[in-house]
């Protein structure tokens, strides 16, 4: 569950259990600010709020005062053998601290090396080594924001020889040794399903859903890999798949009303289309949050 | 290639990154999909991620740079740029401070010799839109500066404030490119050098009236209002220090004055 350490007391509290929420785009502002309680929460990538100041951050302080916000970094580097870097890190903890956010999440990915930024969320072998330097940038980051990180499952489209652990054993022990919590993206396990053959209902059934704080779905595309079989790629820029609805169900069937993201980043549509996904979210969250909530009063009738 | 200086050992980074910006080189050893399955194809996504991705990047920071030369003329000149300049840091926003001076240097675009120009007003326009918010110095303060005080006067430039010269049109090519109308003929021949501010919200380009930029250019280094309108003066006789300060004060160049103690 996320954190309730949040709190200066300069936003109201508001509590994302139980809520679906949406990318937040800055298009769509006076759309979101037009209506009231249109989602539960906004998520934002917090690189691009690393700015002095501006619109951006006049944006994220509007929407910080009706809404939760859930403070997302893409580029931490944290899956990277190198040290983090440490203006980065900086600027994300002066991020938690100015919006305060409900959930902060990174990903189990890197982006730089040496100096170089590639602006992707590039794959690692899972092996001792790779743990050891993930889990030292996992407690690195938790220390200079004093509060508990979700990392982020990622999505791939091909695997080291080198690796000695399967994804699922990998993000276990990455928890264990760091008490970091987890995101759990489903497209990206659906995505990267597809791409390495083995099944989304399997590594779902190996993944800690215990410790699962978060919840991503996003749509993706349709490519050929070089033996032409389908290679999907996590592009988030369309409706989530029927597929990912079905493994989400399953998801908060057994692990409960997790707050969940729609994120959609690419070939952006009008606000009323994103919020649907939101509102579809929100919907299963509903129908089971109800559906326990009757088993609860069965078994007190009892 | 190993890394002796890794003590964890984790050497595949390197290796792996080489080639995401080098079409030369092969796909790395050691990565491959289920099974049997090649490498290449998979591992081409992640090429195309960066690539695309940082060609976005700079597409999204020089719209009028894009439509003037047009989507498939940028993008491959945008590639190359990528490819030669990566950037060295995780702020996107911050990138393409040299993608003025490549295109300068491009063989291509030498028929359009002020389109580099017009691509340094749009990097000083994103920096503007980033800068650290400040209010801009209220008239009514540089109104009371008693009148003998104000050859030793200095000024604190905004934030937001940058000044791009250029020996072509360069504000009004911008300026047309960048409004949702069609570009109809340039018929500006003169030099414009610009001024950029946001003294709210909005970005704002002007163009600076003669002598202005070396006036403000002279102010932002620290020298008082007096030297520098006696040197802005001197390299343009058409300099007008009454309507360069009212031109300024109207843009929010400056967020403060001060006279040095003696």
């Amino acid at each position: 569950m996320p954190h309730a350490d949040n709190a200066n007391g300069r936003f109201p509290a508001r509590p994302v259990s139980g809520r679906a929420g949406a990318s937040l785009k800055h298009t769509h502002l006076d759309a979101i600010l037009a209506g009231r309680d249109q989602v539960g929460f906004f998520e934002v990538h917090a690189e691009n709020y690393m700015g002095a100041g501006g619109p951006p951050h006049a944006a994220l302080a509007r929407v910080r005062q009706d809404y939760p916000v859930l403070l997302h970094g893409v580029c931490m580097s944290i899956g990277a053998p190198q040290p983090l870097d440490a203006a980065h890190l900086a600027r994300f903890k002066t991020l938690v601290e100015r919006y305060e956010p409900a959930i902060v999440s990174e990903h189990l990915a890197w982006s730089t090396h040496d100096d170089i930024f590639y602006n992707d969320l590039l794959p690692l072998p899972y092996t001792d080594d790779t743990l050891r330097h993930v889990c030292a940038h996992i407690d690195q980051v938790q220390a200079a924001i004093g509060r508990r990180l979700l990392l982020e499952n990622p999505s791939t489209y091909l695997a080291f020889a080198a690796s000695d652990y399967d994804e699922t054993g990998f993000i276990r022990e990455i928890v264990k040794r760091t008490g970091c919590g987890l995101l759990l993206d489903i497209n990206n396990v659906f995505v990267s399903a597809t791409n390495h053959g083995f099944s989304a209902l399997d590594y779902l059934a190996d993944f800690p859903l215990e410790h699962v704080g978060e919840i991503h779905l996003a749509g993706h595309r349709e490519q050929s890999d070089d033996e032409g079989e389908p290679l999907l790629i996590d592009s988030h820029d369309g409706p989530v798949a029927d597929a990912v609805w079905k493994l989400y169900d399953i998801v908060v069937e057994r692990a409960g009303t997790i707050p969940t993201l729609v994120e959609w980043d690419g070939d952006i549509p009008d606000w009323p289309v994103l919020k649907a996904e939101a509102d579809a979210a929100q919907a299963v969250l509903d129908r089971h949050a109800a559906a326990s909530a009757r088993d609860v009063h069965h078994a007190a009738a009892e | 290639m190993p890394q002796p200086n890794n003590p964890a050992g984790a050497a595949f980074a390197g290796p792996f990154a080489a080639p995401l910006l080098d079409p030369d080189r092969p796909t790395p050893p050691g990565v491959a999909g289920p099974g049997a399955k090649a490498g290449d194809v998979r591992y081409n996504v992640y090429r195309n991620n960066v690539t695309v991705s940082l060609i976005e990047a700079l597409a999204d920071t020089f719209p009028a740079v894009r439509r003037i030369v047009g989507e498939a003329f940028f993008r491959d000149m945008a590639r190359l740029y990528v490819r030669r300049e990566p950037p060295r840091s995780p702020l996107l926003f911050d990138y393409g401070h040299g993608f003025a001076a490549f295109i300068d240097g491009f063989d291509h675009t030498r028929p359009l010799p002020w389109l580099g120009d017009v691509a340094r007003i749009e990097r000083a326009w994103l920096d503007a839109y980033h800068a650290a918010d400040r209010a801009p110095l209220a008239p009514e303060k540089l109104a009371v500066v008693p009148h003998d005080a104000l050859p030793a006067l200095r000024f604190e430039p905004h934030p937001a404030m940058r000044i791009v010269r250029s020996a072509y049109p360069a504000v009004t090519i911008f300026a047309a490119n960048r409004a949702s109308g069609p570009v109809g003929k340039i018929l500006e021949r003169d030099g414009e050098d610009a001024l950029v501010t946001r003294p709210a919200l909005e970005v704002f380009v002007r163009r600076l009236p003669p002598g202005g930029a070396a006036f403000l250019t002279l102010l932002c280094a620290g020298k008082p209002l007096g030297e520098a309108a006696a040197k802005a003066s001197e390299a343009e006789p058409r300099f007008d220090l009454g309507a360069n300060i009212a031109g300024m004060m109207e843009a929010g160049a400056f967020a403060d004055i001060f006279v040095p103690a003696a």
